[in-house]
């Protein structure tokens, strides 16, 4: 047992040290440049007993997110609003790694973390989603499959989600005699905004965007950020247990606007 | 003209819902070993958060698979009772706490020499008995003071604290009532004498102009809390040299 795990800490510090050796000559192993992404593919209305849903490639990462839309009691505190819920799941056909059950933390951050996006940018205008005030809203629910895991789970999952929220088509339902009725005809969601995330991943001093599974096992700490249309930030979320410096995190700001718009025109063009 | 919701938060005066000012912060009172039968432990009041932590370890890991041969492992439990909240909390852990419990691990490793104690566990026991909006920040700070307390190697203390916005201001250490009405919270924890920050989280809208004056501020808030943890440790301590000194 001891002596299996001495050999995996030897290997993983001999591809950590090839990893910084690549990185010193401005190169990763797989031959990007620090901030470009991996290649990039949607699939928008794939499942068809979805209200909208959206495939994702990004590399080898490949995630899918559906929407089903319910009515329901609105949240506590959140009376006048419609619900929105969101879940994020690593199926074990992610990675031989992967053991079914509950979801672990790392399960738990990710489908928080997109929620967080999601929810401050107010992509979703949850003020349009009530039916009787106080009582019946609209409950929105994201729920999203991770299928293959490469790395960088963060942006595919929120990617997939924007563009399935985007693509949807909502049921509209009404209220009568106290009852509610699917009236059977959709509408467009009401959409506000884009919310775009970027994470990047620093390695000793190199930070690299879109980062795969082997640059995530050699990552001294990892960073997403958020963006809406208007380029205003979000929702930050610092991962892993190294630390950035001040001038660190206020340059990946900068970053994150400008990638984030241009992936935000990648998506919009889907549509 | 001040609507009803920004009147609230913040009068005429620049003064906040608890009469404090923009760069303010909660009072805050620590106070080191309060759990007899840990290694190291602390207390803290920040504003209305009560928080105790507990430390135990370096010790045995159990199970022992999850024991690694180069370095300690570092647990951490962010847990709140049942009555720390208005309305009843279920005692069991909530997706909330899990994500609390893994960022606030994080944010206090970089701070610890684990390599020191290789095959070794330190488990960390974060209690909240009441809570008031930055709870978590609160929490490292007592727990980073509960780590020097056990007497845990360490390059730094770890200091946290929540800077957020009020409509168009800046304001340091967010409240409940804040972060609940206010337009952002983004609470931080930086390593005072390295200049490194190990917790940043998000959730509200900033310019990026707004984001580096936010992220500035919550770390001037780190080095005064940082002041007070220094504070506790010593009184624990040097509590009778530092009496003498007064005295002389």
């Amino acid at each position: 047992m001891s002596s299996s795990k001495r050999s995996t800490v030897i290997v993983e510090q001999l591809r950590k040290q090839q990893m910084l050796e690549a990185l010193s000559r401005e190169k990763r192993l797989d031959g990007r440049d620090f901030e470009s992404y991996r290649n990039f593919e949607i699939e928008v209305g794939i499942i068809d007993k979805a209200s909208g849903s959206a495939k994702v490639k990004l590399g080898n990462t490949e995630v899918i997110a559906g929407v089903k839309v319910e009515t329901g009691e609105p949240f506590e505190g959140l009376e006048n609003k419609g619900a929105l819920i969101m879940s994020a799941e690593v199926l074990p056909t992610a990675s031989p790694h992967v053991e079914p059950g509950p979801p672990d933390e790392d399960a738990i951050e990710l489908s928080r973390v997109v929620d967080r996006g999601i929810r401050e940018s107010e992509m979703l205008d949850l003020d349009k989603l009530v039916l009787i005030p106080g009582k019946i809203v609209y409950t929105v629910f994201v729920d999203c499959s991770i299928i293959n895991s490469d790395g960088n789970l963060l942006d595919a999952t929120s990617y997939a989600v924007v563009a399935a929220l985007l693509t949807s088509k909502f049921p509209i339902y009404e209220i009568k005699d106290e009852q509610v009725v699917d009236t059977g005809k959709t509408m467009p969601p009401p959409i506000t905004t884009m919310p775009i995330s970027i994470t990047a991943v620093r390695i000793g001093e190199s930070v690299l965007l879109d980062p795969t599974t082997e640059e995530e096992a050699c990552m001294d700490a990892r960073i997403t950020m958020t963006t809406q249309s208007d380029g205003n930030i979000v929702a930050v979320q610092k991962g892993f247990t190294g630390p950035f410096f001040f001038n660190q995190i206020v340059q990946f700001s900068e970053i994150a606007r400008i990638k984030g718009e241009e992936m935000r025109s990648k998506i919009k063009e889907l549509n | 003209m001040y609507n009803l919701k920004e009147l609230a938060l913040m009068d005429e005066n620049g003064k906040r819902s608890d009469g404090r000012g923009m760069d303010e912060l909660r009072s805050i009172k620590i106070t080191v070993g309060v759990v007899k039968n840990a290694d190291g432990s602390a207390y803290i009041e920040f504003g209305k958060n009560k928080i105790i932590v507990a430390v135990y370890g370096p010790r045995e890991v159990h199970p022992k698979h999850m024991a690694l041969p180069d370095r300690c492992v570092l647990r951490c439990r962010y847990h709140m009772s049942p009555f720390s909240t208005d309305t009843r909390k279920n005692p069991a852990p909530s997706r909330r706490e899990v994500e609390i419990s893994k960022v606030m691990r994080e944010s206090l490793e970089p701070s610890l020499i684990l390599s020191d104690y290789p095959r070794a566990v330190i488990d960390v026991f974060v209690e909240v008995l009441q809570a008031d909006g930055g709870s978590r920040c609160a929490g490292i700070n007592a727990a980073s003071v509960a780590l020097a307390d056990a007497g845990i190697n360490m390059r730094d203390l770890v200091s946290a604290c929540a800077a957020g916005r009020l409509s168009d201001n800046i304001v340091l250490d967010i409240n409940d009532l804040e972060d609940k009405e206010g337009d952002a919270d983004m609470p931080v924890a930086y390593l005072p004498n390295l200049e490194q920050v190990t917790l940043l989280q998000l959730d509200g809208k900033l310019t990026t102009a707004q984001f580096s004056e936010c992220l500035e501020k919550a770390i001037s808030g780190c080095k005064s809390v940082y002041e007070i943890q220094k504070e506790a440790l010593m009184k624990k301590y040097f509590g009778n040299e530092m009496e003498l000194k007064e005295e002389a």
